[in-house]
């Protein structure tokens, strides 16, 4: 039994390291120096670590301006959709009403919907937009925040939802024959004790609009100082040669971010996913 | 007490409408960017909208379902259509197999090397789609990738054949995606009372047996979920295809659904088009949530 025991706890180790192989192989090709990522015979190491490939991104593919970029985006995303979702947490939580469940089975069913296909009518949307308002419409930030909020919206309601059903609603009450106003128990009551599965549903929303390729494909034509991380990336893809140390620089860049986020906040992320599958 | 009544009167009105006016935010947004563009999907798809009605050169048309009669005829959407629920159906079974392999070994593990487990799941859950396909490309690239030179294949490219293409784009998504269903069936299998599998242990059950006759049943539901869950992601399947296949493979010998909407859109400006093949998808994907949703009231949960 403890053979068995020492045996399998051997395999998760070695799965363990199989699945974080590929990181591991990214943050040692950004810092190879050029040379060895060139070699015919890889090695799983490096002797002479060299911040020649994040130099080439950084300072010469203004990468940071891309990243940058990136980071506006994510965050106007994080904060708007966070609150659209909030309200509409509470709306669905606390309070019986009709079309109720209508309303949440539409949430579930716009998770489903293939938003590649809506890019179509969504490029002339924005495109339309754009003449409107000059700051929403093809290549600006403008239009990737906007539709980065609709899409996280779903998700992030869904999962608040159980955030906010664990408060109990005496909480609530108490406040109110304390004679405190609906606004005051959202803001002073409510609010403070979702933060942590808004932090949690942020994360969410952050790694979405971060990680999106499809809508800067689409939207950002012809503006390449308003790119964003990932469309900024295959850049350093040639047709004759990929400069590899550099892709695997920029991906690194990309990629690090969002680790830290997603580790920092495991935890809360897997209870808050347990309720937002179970209901 | 008669201060207190009117209080008490006004509440009810407010109850009615105070949770219109926290959905309204969360409407707004979705009714325009979402629920608006999915009518103007299916607009298009009955209309001839190329590169020419874009510019304004010529009216645009009303040519009824001519672009589904297209479509349909087309050959070449049947085994796009073919490739999308293999390649989907593939991922699916891997993902779930990975995954709730990996759920079960969690159990019966020490703490540290299932704390490391879970972290390097939650690592390869957290890395962009983007430098996923990235990284996989460099460990498979002809020559200068460190799976071609393990192998002493160099020279080989993995993207020519259709069927090894797939497989790399698949091994990516499955990578991204079991920690989803590890995390949450691991979680499930923690919640059944540990006194039932003990008994099965008692009773001489082997894992396999244990898994299959006692964790399966108990956690249908939560299977259920995590089965269409999966169906619908990697049915979907985007940015992984496009970048890894530069954008469908050679002569579009990778292209899903997906992709090839999005290119009949925007590299052929066959809007129209595009648009029919996005409803088909957006028809095909109501028909699985409409099963989720059945499964979710079968399963008891209240909405």
């Amino acid at each position: 039994m403890r053979i068995t025991r020492r045996l399998l706890d051997a395999l998760a180790v070695l799965l363990a390291v199989a699945t974080v192989f590929p990181i591991y192989w990214m943050v040692l090709a950004a810092v190879k120096p050029p040379g060895e990522i060139q070699s015919l015979h890889q090695r799983p190491w490096t002797l002479a670590p060299s911040i020649d490939s994040f130099h080439r991104v950084l300072a010469v593919d203004s990468f940071g301006r891309y990243f940058l970029n990136s980071l506006l985006v994510a965050l106007v995303v994080v904060v708007l959709s966070g609150l659209c979702a909030f309200l509409a947490a509470v709306a669905l939580t606390r309070f019986r009403f009709r079309m109720r469940t209508t309303v949440l089975v539409l949430f579930l069913v716009a998770q489903m919907v293939p938003i590649e296909a809506l890019t179509i009518p969504l490029f002339f949307l924005v495109r339309d937009l754009g003449t409107q308002v000059p700051g929403l419409g093809l290549n600006t930030l403008g239009s990737l925040m906007l539709v980065h909020t609709a899409f996280t919206l779903p998700f992030a309601i869904w999962m608040l939802r159980g955030f906010v059903a664990a408060i109990p609603e005496e909480l609530d009450e108490a406040a109110q024959l304390d004679g405190a106003g609906r606004f005051t128990v959202l803001w002073r009551i409510l609010f403070p004790l979702v933060a942590p599965g808004l932090a949690a549903t942020s994360v969410f929303s952050f790694i979405t609009a971060w990680n999106d390729f499809l809508f800067a494909r689409t939207f950002i034509i012809s503006a390449t100082d308003r790119q964003t991380l990932p469309m900024a990336l295959l850049v350093f893809f040639k047709p004759d040669e990929n400069d590899w140390g550099a892709i695997m620089a920029a991906s690194t860049l990309m990629t690090v971010p969002v680790l830290i986020f997603f580790l920092l906040v495991r935890r809360r992320l897997v209870a808050g996913l347990g309720g937002a599958v179970k209901d | 007490m008669t201060t207190a009544l009117p209080a008490v009167r006004a509440r009810p009105r407010r109850r009615v409408w105070t949770p219109l006016w926290l959905l309204l935010p969360a409407a707004v947004v979705l009714g325009t960017l979402f629920v608006y563009p999915m009518w103007q999907l299916g607009l298009l798809s009955v209309l001839d909208f190329r590169q020419a009605q874009v510019s304004g050169g010529q009216p645009t048309r009303f040519v009824g379902l001519a672009n589904y009669t297209q479509l349909f005829g087309d050959a070449r959407f049947w085994s796009v259509l073919g490739a999308t629920v293999f390649f989907a159906a593939a991922c699916v079974v891997a993902t779930l197999a990975v995954g709730a392999g990996l759920a079960v070994l969690l159990t019966r593990i020490s703490r540290v090397p299932r704390l490391l487990l879970s972290l390097a799941a939650m690592a390869a859950w957290a890395v962009p789609a983007v430098s996923g396909s990235t990284v996989w490309m460099f460990l498979f690239d002809t020559n200068l990738g460190l799976v071609n030179q393990a192998l002493g294949a160099t020279g080989f490219n993995w993207m020519y054949g259709r069927y090894t293409a797939f497989a790399l784009v698949g091994a990516v998504v499955v990578w991204h995606s079991f920690p989803f269903v590890m995390v949450t069936l691991y979680a499930g299998i923690e919640a059944i009372p540990k006194s039932t599998l003990e008994a099965a242990a008692i009773d001489g059950a082997s894992t396999w047996r244990t898994f299959w006759q006692i964790m399966v049943p108990i956690l249908r539901p939560l299977l259920a979920i995590v089965v269409i869950q999966s169906i619908i992601w990697d049915f979907k399947v985007f940015t992984q295809i496009y970048v890894m296949t530069r954008g469908g493979g050679i002569a579009g010998q990778n292209l899903t659904l997906n992709v090839w909407a999005y290119q009949q859109a925007f590299a052929a400006s066959e809007y129209g088009l595009g648009a029919a093949i996005g409803v088909v998808m957006m028809v095909i994907l109501l028909v699985v949530t409409l099963l989720y949703l059945r499964t979710l009231r079968r399963s008891g949960e209240p909405l």
